[in-house]
């Protein structure tokens, strides 16, 4: 469904992604790992176009979306939701998702308010409150349902479970896999190993932009030696 | 009471077209974080489009029919400006996008030159209520009252938009993150240009609705644009009913102003608006605004060090040629020269303020202006000698930067920059309105420097001493911890406190400064050219002090010499040209698209570029 | 042991909205305590309110015995208190000796001087506060390019500049590798040791709480569910109820592999 080739970005002057390049399959849901400053979040920023490589494809769908404005990465079916949440803090619940709202799209799950609601029930109670008046875990469950309300094809979870209680982290493990369930595909970044097994079919590590290992997590245990050089957990 | 009654009707009709105008100023800002200078402009060109239409059609329809029209075509060049001018530096440092909108109203004003002529254009009467009503026994006329019931419409019109549509969702949230809102989907691009285009048609509408009530002239532009940041400020950025609320408050004191106190409209405005924002820092209804909440664009400023060796040479090398230069230089060259060094150090004094202690100012010219009416009034009024007089210049600006330093400093960010701007205003309708003191537009005259200092050639040599003197020390104190405390306060104010810094009182103490640098370019400028007039205070003289700071630069120490030697040459050469407005307009517009980090930030980046390397290589 | 930091009945609340809701504790000298708990449960602001940057609607703060409540952020920091924020925030715009030069120059009163050059003062001093976090190889380097860690690592190191008595870090280890959170943690916990500061810290990552933390306090909605040792809160029901939840996602023996 998604195939980053050879992507290289930049910010500024640092080379952050080195010639990137894996796939995503529809209907899966594959774990980006790496320390801090691998390249994780600059991988999804590359894909959608927040930062342009400077060489390489991201292909989507069959389309080449490097070059394009993010908005039409948007619109071709790629939901983002960034490391830092960046729910907008003066609107309420109602206006946040009324912001990602996008029409149906086909092969992607319609979302509505009342299903997102019934996932995400916080955000119910909530819904008149503005963003600025919410606990991190519900912001971060926000910020998810904005982005579900584009009803996109794939999903970009950068680094959900940072800086959250760890009791709304394994919340956050039993949403990705009722989104997984409803057909979503779904990429997160992850630094947590423990997570990103729970919730991930398969495991892709960057160190210095550059794959340095793709399997599954079965395969993973099997050579403690690239966890211990990668992910220093 | 009747008499009052209508002077209030009066203040009322005359609010809403302010009410437009700040309305559309208030929504672009909101938005797109620009304060657009240009808007003034926009106002204008309704005026003048308003007038032409209601020539050519005729009757209610073609009254009203023209104004409607007025604004989509206003609306229209916005949305032209917005895609040709904006577009391409929204990433750009935030207030560099502010030259940009200067540069704009250059070129509108010689545009409008150019099609409309320069004779002033009376308005027509609106067809079916050229009479008065009788309220109270006062007469009122009949288009005031269509104007007061028409606006409570615009107000809710407007309100609606922005919290009850989509549109208006998306508005607010692009004002939060714009970036955000294109990764959910929303071109963004088309949202600023239509936020931009709306901001604009509202002000065109401003101006073809005071067409009945006054008409169209050049002046226009300036004339309203201090009036809207004043209710803008009053009634709190981005605060549409707070808008409303100023603007009818500023009219009415205008209205009763010119009756009880005709001799003081414009000082009464903006002693108001001092009072409120005493009370209230963030205007009536606005919000405060969380300094770096929107984040800085652009790369941060490298670290500095005193020039090297190298550097130093070419500095001293400089000095000795321009030493040197009245040996080779005819009059005219050393006149440039001498006007080039009081720039030079006026910038330079803004530059402090501005880039060092991140605040910025867009009325630095009430030092300036203010240092070179203290010198002359003493002159003047007691033939005060030209040595004591002088050293009153920086003497005065310091007091003056003080007195309006302890009201500014408390803000930041915009908040403190349009406060600077009223405060300006308000030194230069006091020397504009206290005839009897400063003679008003007539200037101060004959203000001459003593006998041994009236030769061009020892007043060179004077004002190279002192300017470059001026210059050097701040560049000096830049270096020494108070301009490391002062960038600290800049950097991170939160992190500054926390290591028992005092920001504010190091922030008041670098404005105090800077007001005294002006003052002082201020005490050289009046005795070189003899005479002092308002202009020096106007909102245009800030300005230009503004525009060389960022072309030269405000991340580099020398952007505000260079780019004050630039513009001096530019100008010199342009002004011999009719239309130089158009072209110095155009020339701004350039640079701030194709050198966004200024003349010095852009050499040092090519040169940079050209040597192969950063200085250091991003650990990321 | 005596205490460092005495809080009594610390309450905030804003627009109608109770932030903190009478909460009381003591810091004793020498400790390395945590305050944990769900975001928006009012950590930050209980520090700010411990700091100065906001003044507590109710309640008072004690810095070993004297009042400090309601003093300003430079004025407690005058008195020996140090912080670290959760988001760094150095000077982008000066290398990274002149953030620590700089907190020394604040420290000596010299900030209004005008006279000397600012880089060459109190460089020796400089260099041995970031020798201390090992960042005495990249002290000419810009600090706008420096990697997250070492932001932090700067940040701690100005924070000791004026040898404070009492430590208040905002999740010192938010945003970095696991195993350079316990670097860091290890760091702190050493010049806690060496110099008798006092720390009181926030943080999310369990291993580095469990690791290190000497006592932990938990706060939940603006109030103190629990403080006490390390065991006693990780067994204590109700702090597993609403913040660590099954413990599934994180393992203690993890942070000492």
């Amino acid at each position: 469904m998604l195939s980053v080739e050879a992507v290289h970005s930049y910010y500024g002057k640092a080379h952050i992604l080195d010639g990137l390049s894996f796939e995503v399959r529809r209907g899966e849901v594959v774990a980006l790992l790496g320390r801090n400053g691998a390249g994780k979040s600059t991988t999804m920023k590359s894909v959608m176009q927040l930062v342009r490589p400077r060489q390489g494809r991201v292909m989507f769908q069959g389309a080449d979306l490097v070059g394009e404005p993010s908005y039409r990465v948007a619109k071709s079916g790629i939901g983002y939701v960034p490391e830092d949440r960046r729910i907008f803090t003066d609107l309420t619940v109602m206006e946040n998702l009324e912001v990602g709202r996008q029409p149906a799209r086909k092969g992607a799950p319609d979302w509505t308010i009342e299903q997102l609601f019934d996932i995400f029930p916080n955000l119910k109670e909530r819904r008149t409150n503005r963003g600025k008046h919410m606990s991190g875990g519900e912001q971060q469950m926000l910020t998810i349902a904005r982005t579900l309300m584009g009803n996109p094809l794939l999903l970009l979870l950068d680094e959900p479970s940072e800086g959250i209680a760890p009791v709304i982290v394994e919340q956050m493990a039993e949403t990705i896999k009722t989104l997984k369930a409803e057909g979503l595909t779904v990429m997160i970044s992850e630094q947590n190993l423990h997570f990103a097994r729970a919730v991930a079919d398969r495991a892709i590590i960057i160190e210095g932009g550059e794959k340095k290992f793709d399997g599954s997590f079965a395969e993973l245990e099997a050579q403690p030696e690239i966890r211990d050089a990668y992910l220093s957990v | 009471m009747a008499f009052f009654f209508a002077q209030l009707l009066t203040g009322l009709a005359n609010a809403s077209s302010l009410f437009l105008v700040a309305s559309g100023l208030s929504l672009i800002f909101g938005v797109t974080r620009i304060v657009n200078f240009a808007h003034g402009s926009f106002y204008m060109l309704g005026a003048f489009i308003g007038v032409t239409l209601m020539e050519v059609l005729p009757g209610h329809f073609g009254f009203w029919g023209s104004i409607l029209l007025t604004g989509l075509a206003v609306g229209l060049i916005g949305a032209i400006v917005e895609i040709v001018v904006l577009r391409p530096i929204y990433r750009a440092p935030e207030l560099f996008q502010l030259v940009a909108t200067f540069g704009v109203i250059l070129v509108i004003q010689d545009l409008t030159l150019m099609i409309w002529g320069a004779e002033d254009r009376l308005g027509p009467r609106a067809p079916g209520l050229r009479g008065i009503w009788r309220i109270f026994g006062e007469p009122v006329p009949k288009y005031d009252i269509v104007l007061i019931a028409m606006t409570p419409f615009i107000l809710f019109g407007l309100w609606y938009l922005i919290t009850r549509t989509r549109l208006g969702v998306l508005v607010r949230a692009a004002t939060q993150d714009r970036e955000m809102v294109g990764a959910l989907g929303v071109n963004q691009a088309w949202l600023f240009t239509g936020v931009f285009a709306l901001g604009s048609a509202l002000a065109g509408w401003g101006g073809a609705l005071q067409l009945p009530k006054g008409g169209a002239d050049l002046l226009m532009d300036f004339n309203i644009i201090g009036t809207i940041f004043v209710i803008v400020v009053i009634g709190g950025m981005g605060s549409l009913p707070g808008a409303f609320i100023a603007a009818v408050l500023i009219s009415v004191l205008n209205v009763l102003g010119v009756t009880y106190l005709p001799s003081s409209t414009l000082v009464l405005m903006f002693v108001v608006m001092a009072v409120v924002l005493i009370i209230r820092p963030y205007g009536l209804l606005g919000r405060e605004e969380v300094a770096g909440e929107h984040g800085q664009v652009g790369a941060p400023e490298t670290p500095i060090r005193p020039y090297g060796r190298l550097g130093q040479a070419v500095i001293a090398g400089l000095l000795v040629l321009m030493a040197l230069l009245p040996l080779v230089a005819d009059q005219f060259l050393l006149i440039l020269t001498i006007d080039m060094i009081v720039f030079a150090l006026f910038a330079a004094s803004l530059h402090f303020i501005l880039g060092t202690g991140g605040l910025v100012s867009f009325g630095h010219a009430a030092f300036f202006g203010g240092g070179a009416y203290a010198a002359a009034l003493l002159v003047y009024h007691f033939d005060t000698p030209m040595e004591i007089a002088f050293l009153f210049a920086p003497l005065a600006a310091g007091l003056l930067a003080l007195g309006i330093g302890w009201f500014c400093i408390r803000l930041t960010g915009v908040y403190f920059a349009m406060l600077t701007l009223a405060f300006s205003q308000l030194v230069w309708s006091l020397a504009y309105q206290w005839r009897a003191v400063t003679r008003g537009d007539d200037g101060l005259i004959s203000i001459w420097p003593t006998d041994w200092l009236s030769g061009t050639v020892p007043y060179y040599y004077f004002t190279l001493i002192l300017g470059v003197g001026g210059i050097l020390f701040l560049r000096h104190v830049i270096h020494a911890p108070f301009g490391y405390a002062l960038r600290a306060g800049r950097d991170s104010p939160r992190q500054a406190e926390a290591m028992g810094i005092d920001v504010k009182r190091i922030q008041f103490a670098a404005f105090a400064l800077a007001g005294v640098m002006a003052g002082l370019a201020g005490g050289m400028f009046v005795f070189s050219k003899g005479s002092v007039f308002p202009t020096e205070l106007e909102i245009a003289a800030s300005f230009d002090a503004l525009i060389v700071v960022f072309l030269g630069g405000v991340k580099t120490l020398a952007g505000g010499v260079v780019g004050a030697g630039f513009m001096t040459v530019v100008e010199d050469w342009l002004t011999r040209l009719e239309y130089w407005r158009l072209l110095l307009g155009l020339v701004i517009i350039a640079v701030v698209i194709i050198a966004p980090e200024g003349i010095v930030g852009s050499i040092r980046s090519a040169w940079a570029r050209y040597r192969g390397t950063g200085d250091e290589e991003v650990a990321k | 042991m005596s205490e460092i930091l005495r809080v009594e009945n610390l309450k905030k609340s804003y627009d109608g909205f109770v932030a903190v809701n009478g909460v009381s504790f003591g810091v004793a000298k020498g400790e390395l305590k945590a305050l944990i708990g769900p975001n928006g449960a009012g950590k930050s602001t209980c520090f700010n309110m411990l700091t100065g940057q906001h003044r507590p609607t109710e309640g008072e703060v004690f810095l070993d015995g004297e009042n400090i409540t309601g003093r300003k952020t430079r004025d407690v920091w005058r008195k020996g208190v140090g912080r670290t924020f959760q988001i760094t925030g150095t000077y982008q715009s000066m290398t990274v000796i002149e953030n620590v030069q700089m907190a020394l120059m604040s420290h000596h009163r010299k900030l209004f001087s005008m006279m000397p050059r600012a880089w060459k003062l109190y460089r020796d001093e400089a260099f041995e506060f970031l020798d201390t976090v090992a960042m005495a190889d990249q002290a000419d380097r810009p600090c706008s390019v420096l990697a997250y860690g070492d932001l932090k690592r700067l940040e701690l190191a100005i924070a000791l500049t004026h040898r404070p008595r009492l430590l208040l870090m905002d999740e010192p280890t938010a945003g970095m590798a696991p195993s350079a959170r316990i670097e860091l943690m290890q760091l702190v916990a050493d010049i806690v040791k060496d110099q008798g500061v006092s720390v009181l810290f926030t943080e999310h990552d369990m291993d580095v709480v469990f690791a290190h933390a000497h006592h932990i306090m938990v706060l939940n909605r603006g109030e103190l569910i629990a403080d006490g040792s390390v065991t006693e809160v990780r067994n204590n029901p109700q702090v597993q109820e609403v913040y660590l939840g099954g413990g599934t996602l994180f393992k203690e023996e993890d942070a000492h592999a």
